[in-house]
């Protein structure tokens, strides 16, 4: 596209993202704060990953976006389409052909590998956040590694409701030292951030951007006698059988009537043999 | 038969035809310019340049209405734009004693050097509709105007500050930080408040300021002056060794100051508050002032009420109504990923419920 640079942000406000990208990989789970820029689509929608991506990209990729699993949801439609106007980069569907892929709200069912980088959208990065809503606090926090906080939380949902009542934007321990929110995934899709691939994560309200480097290790809070439980519903996908990946429940009528489906569409289609 | 939903993309594009044809409406009704929108809606274009931090009212009027006259939609538009622009450098600080007022009044002193100008105002209209408007018949009559009153409009600060029964204004050290360029970390200092009271939402900063005048962080302000103009814009250029005028741009100021009897490290003395907002923008300014003072307890050595008005990381972190609204809004996305995960805690919980009662958590 004419009038603008590639991949939109102009090269110094790139090389201040990669700066900050670089920190972050540096010091695995801490929040870097970064001078997030406004761009075209609104907070909210993914700003924090769509500047990460665009720090990222280079002409030889190959992008998918996705969100809550799926490539064709509206926001992930609007992504794909806004860096295949300012970058012309390749897109692709599959998981495996892609080398950068945005995401919201999921991690892909297919494996990834030491080529790819998995960009985040954030909301809120901090997982203290609700715990205690001033960032001067938080900060402290972390710099002092004083989670009990956390720990209580955790603790009083076991007491109250018998199981630690959070279901997505589970919170982890990274390499052993901060806590980090992994954004609004299902909690399911925890084990999963122990990657060969580069992990990024881009909060652009909140002007923060974390890592997980490759093949680094990432603990889902727990407790000895109520380990961590990545449940999901208990069934196989009714469109390909897959008894290993995340489900949505698809409402089919007024009567209760519903069925459960990948909510990775790219894994359930591979799996029919429809891979686009 | 389910099959995966499919369609996103020409969802999108068809939204987009329709959102294109109800911006225009009725095609019987005369399409809106952006020069009429510049010189009518006035204080609208005001408002999206002020919020927006780019004074430039073509570019404002188009944003108003490309965003149907939504004002954050198109403060938005502004903002999106103005991060793409390079920079060249930074202009020498505006001197509003220069300004070439349009209005100036002062609600402290009755007469002053250089007069009260009342300006175009609302305030001692009768709010009643005009229906001749309506008309659109409107006769083109020209207001009388006195020539600006030679010697200048001293600020009325500078007038008090001549028997020390005003603070002085700390001199700045060195150069502010920029909000748009470095991350807004906190404490962060009175330089970025302001610009962040600046750039923030209206209705926020009113109604910040309006708590503290109810009693929350109450700070007695008097509006020393507010005045409505344009000043000169210049900027050094190495090349020539001097600086040059570049532009004209207006301008609201509103110094308030405030009762304050003194506390353990000040004398008495009053404080000020200060607020600057690009264009025409009263209610903003007056609103800004407000809450600087109110922000401004720790260094006077005053107390903190509690109030929601002190609170530096409150203000700040909620003034801004592009990251407002678009995190609110934000909920209307698809989240039936997340939504999925609840509903199967909900149903394991209730479960665990029926099938009798929630085993005891550890001691």
């Amino acid at each position: 596209m004419t009038g603008y640079n590639f991949a939109y942000l102009d090269e110094q406000t790139k090389r201040m993202i990669r700066r900050a990208i670089l920190k972050g990989v540096a010091i695995p789970g801490y929040q870097v704060p970064f001078a997030s820029r406004e761009m075209p689509m609104p907070y909210g929608w993914g700003t924090g990953g769509v500047q990460v991506s665009a720090a990222v990209l280079t002409p030889d990729d190959r992008f998918k976006v996705i969100d809550q699993g799926s490539d064709d949801t509206t926001n992930a439609v609007s992504i794909r389409k806004f860096f295949q106007k300012v970058t012309d980069v390749e897109t692709t569907e599959r998981t495996c052909a892609a080398t950068v892929i945005q995401t919201r709200h999921r991690i892909p069912e297919t494996p990834l590998t030491e080529d790819q980088i998995l960009v985040y959208q954030v909301p809120i990065p901090e997982p203290l956040r609700f715990l205690e809503p001033r960032e001067t606090e938080t900060r402290k926090m972390h710099a002092l590694e004083e989670y009990g906080l956390m720990h209580v939380k955790l603790y009083e949902d076991i007491a109250r409701n018998g199981a630690i009542s959070t279901a997505y934007a589970y919170p982890v321990q990274v390499h052993d030292r901060y806590m980090m929110d992994p954004s609004p995934i299902p909690k399911f899709d925890n084990p999963k951030l122990e990657s060969p691939a580069i992990q990024l994560f881009g909060a652009g309200r909140e002007q923060r951007i974390y890592a997980v480097p490759p093949y680094t290790q990432v603990v889902s809070l727990d407790f000895e006698d109520y380990p961590f439980d990545p449940s999901k519903a208990e069934r196989p996908c009714a469109l390909c059988g897959a008894t290993d990946s995340y489900l949505d429940e698809v409402i089919t009528d007024d009567r209760g009537g519903c069925m459960f489906v990948c909510s990775d569409t790219d894994y359930c289609a591979e799996r029919r043999g429809e891979a686009a | 038969m389910y099959v995966a939903v499919k369609g996103g993309k020409r969802a999108i594009e068809n939204a987009h035809a329709l959102l294109a044809e109800d911006r225009r409406g009725d095609r019987h009704v005369a399409e809106l310019s952006v020069p009429q929108i510049r010189e009518q809606l006035k204080l609208a274009v005001s408002r999206v340049m002020a919020e927006g931090s780019l004074f430039d009212p073509d570019l404002a009027a188009l944003a108003i209405k490309q965003a149907r006259g939504d004002l954050i939609e198109a403060v938005f538009l502004i903002r999106a734009y103005r991060t793409t622009l390079p920079r060249f450098g930074a202009s020498r600080p505006v001197d509003t004693d220069a300004m070439v007022c349009d209005r100036r009044i002062s609600a402290t002193f009755k007469d002053l050097p250089g007069g009260q100008v009342l300006g175009p105002t609302f305030d001692y209209t009768h709010r009643l509709l005009d229906f001749a408007l309506a008309a659109e018949g409107e006769a083109a009559t020209e207001a009388p105007r006195d020539e600006t009153a030679a010697g200048g409009m001293p600020h009325v600060t500078t007038i008090l500050a001549h028997e020390d029964l005003v603070q002085p204004e700390p001199s700045g050290s060195g150069t502010p930080r920029d909000l748009t360029r470095e991350p807004l970390e906190f404490p962060a200092g009175r330089p970025l408040r302001l610009q962040s009271l600046a750039r923030g939402d209206e209705g926020f900063v009113l109604s910040m300021a309006y708590s503290t005048q109810r009693g929350y962080g109450r700070n007695h302000p008097f509006v020393a002056e507010l005045r409505v103009g344009r000043v000169p814009v210049e900027m050094d250029i190495p090349e020539l060794g001097f600086a040059i005028e570049i532009g004209e741009i207006e301008l609201t100021e509103c110094e308030t100051v405030n009762q304050f009897v003194g506390s353990k490290s000040e004398p008495p003395q009053f404080t000020r508050g200060y607020g600057l907002v690009l264009g025409h923008a009263e209610r903003k300014a007056i609103s800004m002032a407000l809450v600087d003072r109110a922000l401004r307890w720790q260094e006077l050595g005053e107390d903190d009420t509690g109030a929601p008005a002190q609170d530096e990381e409150f203000v700040l972190s909620h003034a801004d109504n592009v990251q407002a609204t678009g995190f609110l809004e934000h909920i209307k996305l698809p989240h039936y990923v997340d939504f999925q995960s609840e509903l199967e805690l909900i149903r394991k919980l209730r479960r665990e419920a029926r099938e009798g009662g929630i085993k005891e958590a550890a001691e």
